[in-house]
């Protein structure tokens, strides 16, 4: 005899310790196997694309500040390249360096909190991501020293950077690169082969790269999907033409890959980091550009960047005034949500937290 | 390898060839079709062996009061290669485009954002209604004339 169970459908958020925000989610149920997903935006929408419109195109860097505000550095980084590409104008040599180091280290930062938070989901409470917490603060109080800010840095600027770095910076950079690297072995010790990690996530919801691609997946899952596929390589910006890296890629695109990848990527930004501290030269920082910006009329560019969470996409339109026409955000996480359904779908309850916190979306960026 | 940006006479020339005078206009980085036809062209794009969109990177509307533009950024990892097709439909009220979830499932959040903040109907998406504003809400924020 086979028992059946009446499907049943729960409600999973906005408010929920593990959402990663104002994720809202309607699941249902059969026994313990999901068989319908709808996931629910729009809680923490706060019309960034509207705001922009009203904005002049310098005051826009603060607003993408608090798209991903596990990584502003590089919303900052996306939307300067947009506007530098709609003024047709390119930022200094030094500039270009400070951007990849600083958007390197905000990377290092928004995948501490992804991969702690991914363990912390599994049940492993509180030391690793505590662990990581512990560097991220380190990689705080460096943007401070950049900008005096800690989360909100707009630091970059349409043509370069707000200010050249001061020069107590360069030594604790160093310092931080030093004890960093001991303590991320630390970390990849006691996570990257931990039994219960690998029989929990391996093999569990993977995505084949054809379905990847279909639904326009970016960034960390889309090469734990098995696609060499990263911007810095392909259309490289900034500084990353100058230096070498890797791209990790993953083979059984499930959810240890996309944790495996994002600590393979760490590794990656410290090469980038050191490289760009060797490289850099003496020079100016921001191009000398009017405060208030009129880019041509007519003109439009899109400007994208390889952000932590995927490809970070700012659509711009001039009209010829002050501030952009238009100015849509291709954001990662929104596009790397359209895959939940065939995430969840067929798996049981205690993975979906899991696979959710595997494609770590941030909701400041979802709703914008 | 870099990428290669298709410029919009070339893309032009690419949808014309598979249907004549569907392709109406064109600039420097993009080819403006027929809003009727989206659909073909985009099924087209993916499909065609030399092309090969298989990447839908954004799908954006920019309302020009006029009229409004929807953009369409596609990439083709296999040959490196970037373009991008707009589609110009006239009018304020009672706004329909064909979808393309069918071809890039990744249109599927970015057309309902379009019909929730611009007001463009997708025929033929499957779940086409409201994403970040409530059902109920008046209106569509991103037109130009909404304060």
């Amino acid at each position: 005899m086979t028992i059946r169970t009446e499907p049943m459908t729960v409600n999973v958020g906005p408010q929920h310790p593990s959402t990663h925000g104002v994720f809202r989610v309607r699941i249902t149920f059969d026994g313990e196997d999901i068989v319908e997903v709808e996931p629910v935006f729009g809680y923490l929408h706060r019309g960034t694309e509207k705001l922009a419109e009203e904005r002049n195109y310098v005051q826009v860097v603060t607003l993408t500040d608090r798209l991903d505000y596990t990584s502003s550095m590089i919303n900052n980084q996306a939307y300067c390249l947009a506007v530098e590409k709609l003024l047709g104008v390119e930022p200094p040599p030094r500039a270009r360096y400070l951007r990849t180091l600083t958007a390197e280290l905000q990377r290092i930062a928004s995948h501490l909190i992804a991969v702690g938070f991914f363990v912390q989901e599994l049940g492993a409470f509180g030391t690793p991501l505590m662990y990581g917490f512990r560097s991220r603060e380190r990689i705080l109080e460096l943007f401070e020293m950049l900008c005096g800010a800690r989360i909100t840095v707009s630091y970059m600027r349409p043509g370069g950077v707000f200010a050249d770095a001061p020069r107590d910076f360069w030594p604790a950079l160093n310092r931080f690169l030093e004890d960093f690297e001991d303590e991320f072995a630390e970390m990849e010790q006691l996570l990257l082969e931990n039994e219960i990690l690998m029989i929990r996530t391996r093999g569990v919801s993977p995505i084949p790269p054809e379905v990847a691609i279909n639904n326009s997946v970016s960034g960390p899952v889309l090469r734990a999907s098995g696609v060499n596929w990263d911007w810095r390589k392909q259309e490289p910006y900034d500084a990353y033409d100058q230096v070498e890296f890797d791209v990790p890629i993953g083979s059984n695109w499930d959810n240890y890959d996309r944790f495996w990848v994002r600590i393979q990527e760490v590794r990656q930004s410290i090469r980038i980091i050191k490289q760009c501290i060797a490289q850099i030269e003496p020079g100016p920082v921001r191009l000398d550009l009017p405060l208030v910006l009129r880019p041509e009329a007519g003109r439009e560019a899109y400007g994208r960047v390889e952000a932590s969470k995927g490809e970070l996409g700012f659509y711009l339109v001039s009209d010829g005034g002050i501030s952009p026409y238009r100015c849509k955000i291709r954001s990662p996480s929104l596009i790397n949500l359209t895959v939940i359904e065939r995430l969840l779908v067929g798996w049981k309850l205690a993975d979906m937290i899991v696979s959710l916190g595997s494609i770590d979306i941030n909701m400041g960026e979802v709703d914008r | 390898m870099p990428m290669r940006p298709l410029s919009g006479e070339e893309l032009a020339k690419a949808v014309n060839q598979e249907y004549p005078g569907v392709a109406v206009d064109y600039d420097e980085v993009s080819a403006w079709i027929r809003p009727n036809r989206i659909h073909a062209v985009a099924a087209f794009l993916k499909d065609s062996p030399a092309h090969d969109f298989q990447f839908l990177n954004s799908v954006s509307a920019v309302d020009y009061v006029e009229y409004f533009d929807l953009v369409y950024h596609l990439t083709s990892l296999r040959q490196q290669s970037s373009a991008v097709f707009k589609a110009r439909i006239y009018g304020r009220e009672d706004l329909r485009a064909p979808s393309v979830y069918s071809v890039w499932r990744g249109a599927d959040f970015q057309e309902r954002e379009i019909w929730d903040l611009m007001g463009i109907h997708f025929e033929g998406h499957p779940n086409m209604k409201r994403i970040m504003l409530w059902e109920g809400f008046e209106g569509h924020p991103l037109r130009k004339d909404f304060l």
